[in-house]
This record gives C-alpha cells, structure tokens and sequence, in this order.
C-alpha cells in the first residue's frame, strides 16, 4: 500500500505541469468554499454582535389607541407586574420634539425622550454621575431630566458639571438629576449615540399636549422566553383591542434568529455554487487520468505481463487520482484561508472560517479523486494485456 | 526418477476470431508438448500465427478449444486473476521492445515481478542485485533504462524475466531490436542460461535465429509444419 503513495507520489512529481492544471479546479473550488464560509461566518457573528448589543432580551410594543379600546401606562404597569416571572424590566417610551437650551448653548439634534424609571436597566446601562429618573418623579410629574454623556459635556465641559444645572425644553426649566456613562467613542458628534435627554414620561405627555403613550419596552429575564413572552403580550392586548390590526409586538431575538437563517440559506445557495464548481473540477480529474490510462497502455500491458492482477493497478491509478485531488484540496486549504483573510480586509468585512468548512472541503477533495478515478482506473485494470503491449 | 509430466503441453489448441463474418484460425489444431530444460525455438512468418501460439502459451491469452496444462495444471480454465499469478510466478517474459518503464530506474525496473509476488524490500533488493549481477549489470542498478545502450537494456530485461526464478523463460524476437553482435551476445546469453538448466521458448520469423535452439517448431497457417531436432530443421530449409 504504502508503495502504490510512492508510485503515485512519483507519478504526480513526474508530471508537474499537468498534475498542477489537474489540480487547479480542485484548488479554486476548494478555495472558493472556504472563502465564502469564512466571509458569511464572520458577517454572520458581527451582525449576531450589533444586535446581540441592542439588547436580545427587548420586545417592543406599539399600540393605538382609540376612544373606545385603549390602553395606558397604569394598566401596562399592572399587565407587567402580574407577569413578573416572564419579565424583568418594562418602561413606557414617549417621544417628545424640541430642542434643549443652557443659558449659553443649544443643542438642536439631541433626542429627547419621556421614559419610566426602569430605562436605565432595559438599556443596560450605568450612571456616570447623579441619578437616574425615579418613581417618585414619574407621578409628581416632575420637571427633571437625566443627560446622555454628549450634550452634558457639549453644554457644561464636563459630565459632572451637569448634575444640578438647569435646560431648557421647550421653554420649560428642568433640572438635570444624573448623567449616563459614555457609549460609544465613533459616534462623537450631534445626533450620535451619546446625544440624548430622558424626562419621565408622565411629564413628557404634558410637555406635548399629548396624554397618548404609543410605545413600550419590556425586558425578559430568559432569552429562550422571548417568543413566549410575546404571545403573552399579544394575548393581553387583544383581550384589550379586540383586533390585531391596532397593536404590534416585536421581539428582537426573533428578528435575529430571522436574519441568522437569511443568513443560512444565503450561505447554503453560496456553498451550493462553489459544489458545482467542485464537481466540474472532478470532471477535470476524469478527464486526465482518462488520458494518463491512454497514455500508460503500454506500460499497463508490461506490469500486468509480470503479474500485475486487475486490482493491483486499479488500485494504483485510484490512488494516483486520489492523491492529485488530495493535494490539490490542500493547496486549496491554505489559499482558502489566506485569501479570506486577505479578501476580509479588502472588503472591511470580517473572516471566521470553520474547522467544519476546512474538514468537509478536505473529505470532498479527497472523494472527488476516488470516485472520478474510478472509471479511468477499472478501465486501465481491464485491458488486454496483449493490446496494450501492443500499443504505443 | 519418476517421469515428470511436460512443462508445457499444448493439446488440440484453437485460437478463432471471427473478424467481418469469417471465422479466422490463428492456432489451427495445435499440440506441442515440451519438457523442462528445452530449448525450443517456434519459427513462422508474420501472420502465421506463432505470436498468438506465444500469447496463449504465456497465459496472456485463453484459446477457443483445446487444454493447456502448464506445469501439470490446466491454465485454460483459470480466471483472470489467476493467470496473473501464473504469470507471475512461473514465467519469464523477455520482449523484442525490452519494455522496462522508463520512469523507474534499473533496480526498480528488475524488481517489479517481485513487488507483484509480495516480497518485501529487502528481499527484492537481494534477488533483484544477484539477477543483475547474472547478466553483469550490477553496477548500473541506479541509472534509468534511457541511460543504457540497446543490448544492455535487453540484458536489464532479461535480469527482470530471471529475478523471479521462473520455470519457463519466453522469449519473443529477443534480438529483433538489436545489431547482429548485440543480438549474438544476448543469444549467447540465452544458449548459457539453458546449459544452466532454463526452460527457454523463444518465438523468431529469424530461420539464423531459429537454429541457435536446440529444437524447432515451424508454425505455417495456423499449423505446426516441423516439430523437431534442430538439426533436421537446418537440413530441410
């Protein structure tokens, strides 16, 4: 056995140029699949990250309210008490339009919500300085707010500078209770993620003239609950509507786990592709040894003249196909890998290729050159060897 | 001495093929009966059927009709991988082509009946260096067949139909390829091999090469025409 590797080994050496031809199709393909693994794989986890960072365990509501079925922050409140076990965290959400103004400065892009006292957690985030809004703010309809990082610093100089000061909403004064620890460090500039003011939201329905909350945020506590906790959601609130048209319930790890099969069946299409370009490279592979059989009759004819039995050169030839295409998906491995590193950078996407990729376009490289070495190898173990001593 | 059966007993051999509609007698009716340390020289024009006759005596072909009992046991009957061990084990090619392989070099080459019969490294190593060393090519075991003149790649040829101690040596036009003082050295060789004791057949169209044998038997048509003394041979041609 060991001497039919060398001879094919041999073989394959002695023929440079054509085994190298042979072995290209093989060594794209075998690259190509790599290549768009890695690249889904990595776009897959980044994007798996963002919205993993937007807070999987979130369902949003949105409602609409008609005189004769609506629902409020009180009864939203209640809903979420009596179905603690499945939630951790619920706040109302009420955007409010204006600008916020010091003494000195304005600051026209910051975004300006009315929330309930559980906000900060549902966002996950701590506070840099102050407090955040409390209970006791929501039903005093206090006039008090908490400042994102960006406009305290764009407003006083520094975040904690802010604690105690006054704004200006809309020609109201609020008094600044608590500023939230910095987010992002891309995103430094108006309107970006750091730019924003929360007041409590029962203030927020009388600064608008608009007592209509329209938008919830709940947290789960399990993940894995989410699309239960969202039909109980959904349940509640049609028991309230009696319609589905006037409610909307959305929970992101649904959304995720919606994209992540896009994703999947993206990647499956893709794989698909690159299989092909693998069967035509074992085409490829038939092809020569198909010629190499042809060329060799006559060599075939003296070894079966000296003893040579049918499956003694089967075995020889299979082997020879199966070490070209072998060797060809390992070349194919490797240019599999640094290319997609290499294309990943290019392209600013990132490149995670997978043991799993590299085993499977290592096994079929490996069956490619046992399975369209087949035919060419039977067809050689078959001649006449009088023929084939015949021929030249 | 108990009387041993014939190395090679061809009896009523036919070899037909039917070609466009006709039927074609390569081997028409033909029983040859040769013992152990002959040397037998099978004459005939091109076409007379004596390549066909080698063919079936070399278990590289079955015949249509008869029996061929090689070394007392009927090969007719055996299947393909049989008569690969056959070949193997008991005969001795020696080709008018040489037909070494030109990517292996001349040990490899003399070597390769003993890969084919399981022998392990170091024993082909042996055998095939004292089969070299008979035909006095030892020194020459590392080149490739291309480095090598005519004569000595037909010597290397001969080192490889010897490596496996076979009981019949075949011959065919061994010195067709070969100029007249290159073939005599090798028919010297042959001549020397069977004083030892091999049992040669040598297939020639060559009547100057013919009588080097011992005995001769002339194929014409498919038929044996002689099949006698060498001497008898030299006086009716």
């Amino acid at each position: 056995m060991l001497q039919s590797f060398n001879l094919a080994l041999k073989s394959i050496w002695g023929n440079k140029m054509r085994s190298f031809l042979t072995m290209l199709g093989i060594i794209i393909g075998v690259a190509a699949v790599i290549i768009l693994v890695s690249l889904v794989n990595g776009q897959m986890s980044y994007m798996t990250e963002s919205f993993a960072s937007m807070g999987t365990n979130r369902i949003t509501v949105n409602v609409t309210n008609i005189t004769t079925r609506s629902v409020g922050a009180d009864e939203m409140y209640e809903f979420f008490e009596d179905n603690s076990d499945l939630f951790e965290e619920m706040s109302p959400t009420v955007q409010v339009g204006g600008m916020v103004k010091n003494s000195q400065d304005t600051m026209s892009a910051t975004s300006i919500s009315g929330v309930g006292e559980g906000y900060l957690n549902i966002l996950d985030r701590e506070m840099f300085a102050g407090r955040f809004i409390q209970y006791s703010d929501v039903i005093g309809y206090q006039k008090v707010c908490v400042l994102g990082y960006y406009p305290a610093v764009e407003l006083w100089g520094s975040a904690q500078q802010a604690v105690g000061q006054t704004v200006k909403l809309n020609g109201q004064a609020y008094t600044v209770v608590g500023v939230v620890e910095r987010q992002d460090d891309d995103d430094w500039e108006d309107g970006g993620s750091d730019d924003y003011l929360y007041i409590p939201y029962s203030t927020a329905t009388k600064l608008s003239q608009n007592t209509n909350i329209n938008n919830y945020t709940f947290t789960v506590k399990e993940v894995n609950q989410a699309t239960e906790a969202k039909e109980v959601i959904e349940e509640y609130l049609f028991t309230v509507f009696k319609t589905e048209d006037l409610y909307n319930v959305t929970a992101m790890s649904e959304m995720l786990d919606e994209l992540n099969s896009m994703i999947s069946m993206m990647s499956a299409v893709l794989g698909g592709i690159a299989g092909i370009s693998l069967l035509v490279a074992g085409v490829g592979v038939m092809n020569i040894m198909l010629v190499s059989v042809t060329e060799r009759t006559r060599e075939i004819g003296i070894r079966k003249s000296l003893g040579a039995k049918r499956r003694t050169i089967m075995t020889q030839f299979v082997i020879e196909a199966a070490m070209t295409s072998t060797i060809g998906g390992i070349l194919g491995i490797f240019l599999g890998l640094g290319g997609s590193v290499g294309l990943g950078s290019l392209l600013g996407m990132t490149a995670k290729p997978t043991i799993g990729s590299v085993g499977l376009a290592f096994g079929v490289s490996v069956a490619i050159g046992l399975i369209f070495g087949y035919m060419p190898a039977n067809r050689a173990a078959k001649l006449n060897p009088i023929d084939a001593l015949r021929s030249e | 001495m108990a009387e041993e059966h014939p190395l090679i007993d061809l009896r009523h051999i036919y070899k037909i093929y039917t070609l466009g509609g006709e039927e074609i007698h390569a081997n028409d009716d033909i029983s040859v009966s040769i013992q152990r340390g002959e040397f037998v020289a099978i004459v005939g024009k091109s076409g007379s059927g004596k390549s066909t006759l080698m063919n079936i005596i070399g278990a590289l072909d079955v015949p249509t009709e008869g029996e061929y009992y090689l070394g007392g046991e009927d090969v007719t009957e055996m299947s393909d991988n049989q008569l690969a061990e056959i070949r193997n084990k008991m005969i001795g090619f020696i080709f008018q082509q040489y037909n070494l392989l030109p990517k292996l070099n001349i040990l490899e080459n003399v070597e390769l009946p003993l890969l084919y019969a399981g022998l392990s490294k170091a024993e082909r190593r042996e055998r095939a260096m004292a089969s070299l060393k008979r035909v006095g090519l030892e020194e020459k075991w590392r080149n490739m067949p291309n480095q090598l003149s005519g004569g000595q790649q037909q010597r290397v040829s001969i080192a490889r139909a010897l490596a496996g101690t076979p009981s019949l040596i075949l011959a065919d036009e061994p010195t067709g390829a070969l100029d007249s003082r290159t073939g005599r050295e090798v028919l010297n060789f042959l001549k020397k091999l069977n004083e030892e004791g091999n049992t040669i057949v040598m297939i020639t169209h060559d009547n100057s090469i013919a009588l080097e044998a011992k005995r001769v038997v002339r194929i014409i048509d498919g038929k044996v025409d002689f099949d006698g003394d060498v001497k008898e041979y030299a006086a009716i041609i």
